[in-house]
């Protein structure tokens, strides 16, 4: 299963769900102001390396650039993709979950 | 494949009308079919056709128009979200008795079923919003 979430965890509780729900081998796409999510440094931080990666995290390029994100300040582990790589991503999973 | 979109949140709000759009460009023009977007809630203010955004940015309503008429998209608005919004085609302005419709090009006016129909018919539905 392919999850989104597009708000920030600093300010909605939906990126704690996702995780809370989200089973071992499923994708979570970071988009918007979701992708603060992916960055270094945050409490998040810890808590997404507890994860020990039994998901894979991707991260929307663009969105990233909006905000002036560079991919350096990224957790490692976290894929920036497109968004034909959201259509793939969208594509490879059966169901798409999305956050709101 | 064949793609649904659900798109929940009014333009120039959040991202949500955006990040639809972009999708489904790009699902587009990688050759999938887009076989319709919903507009749910808030959603249904990207059917009005008389926004009027400073030339300097991007107008989304007529993003969402111009790439219906090049795609031949199903933009559909929910009718009960629509009215309670004041997005209105011919019919519906006539029969409510207003003075004039404002429904966008490519954008047509119907109910919750059609929504229900993507899940039946799509291989994937995606949904956007606040």
């Amino acid at each position: 299963m392919l999850h989104t979430v597009n708000k920030s965890p600093f300010e909605k509780t939906t990126f704690e769900s996702c995780l809370n729900h989200a089973r071992p081998g499923d994708a979570v796409l970071l988009i918007e102001d979701g992708i603060y999510a992916a960055m270094k440094g945050t409490a998040m931080a810890d808590r997404i390396a507890g994860m020990n990666g039994e998901l894979s995290l991707y991260a929307l390029g663009p969105d990233l650039a909006a905000r002036g994100v560079d991919e350096g300040a990224l957790l490692e582990g976290i894929s920036v993709v497109d968004y034909g790589g959201f259509v793939d991503l969208v594509a490879e999973h059966d169901v798409t979950q999305t956050w709101l | 494949m064949k793609f649904g979109i659900l798109v929940n949140e009014g333009p120039y709000t959040h991202q949500a009308s955006d990040s639809a759009y972009q999708f489904t460009k790009v699902a587009l023009e990688k050759g999938h079919e887009i076989y319709r977007v919903f507009f749910y809630n808030d959603g249904v203010n990207n059917g009005t056709r008389l926004t009027v955004p400073p030339q300097d940015e991007r107008n989304i309503q007529n993003n969402w128009s111009e790439l219906a008429k090049e795609h031949d998209l199903d933009l559909v608005v929910c009718v009960a979200a629509a009215q309670r919004r004041g997005i209105l085609d011919e019919s519906e302005a006539k029969r409510h008795s207003k003075d004039v419709d404002n429904i966008a090009p490519g954008f047509r006016i119907s109910g919750l079923g059609q929504l229900i129909e993507i899940g039946i018919e799509c291989d994937r539905l995606v949904a956007f919003g606040d």
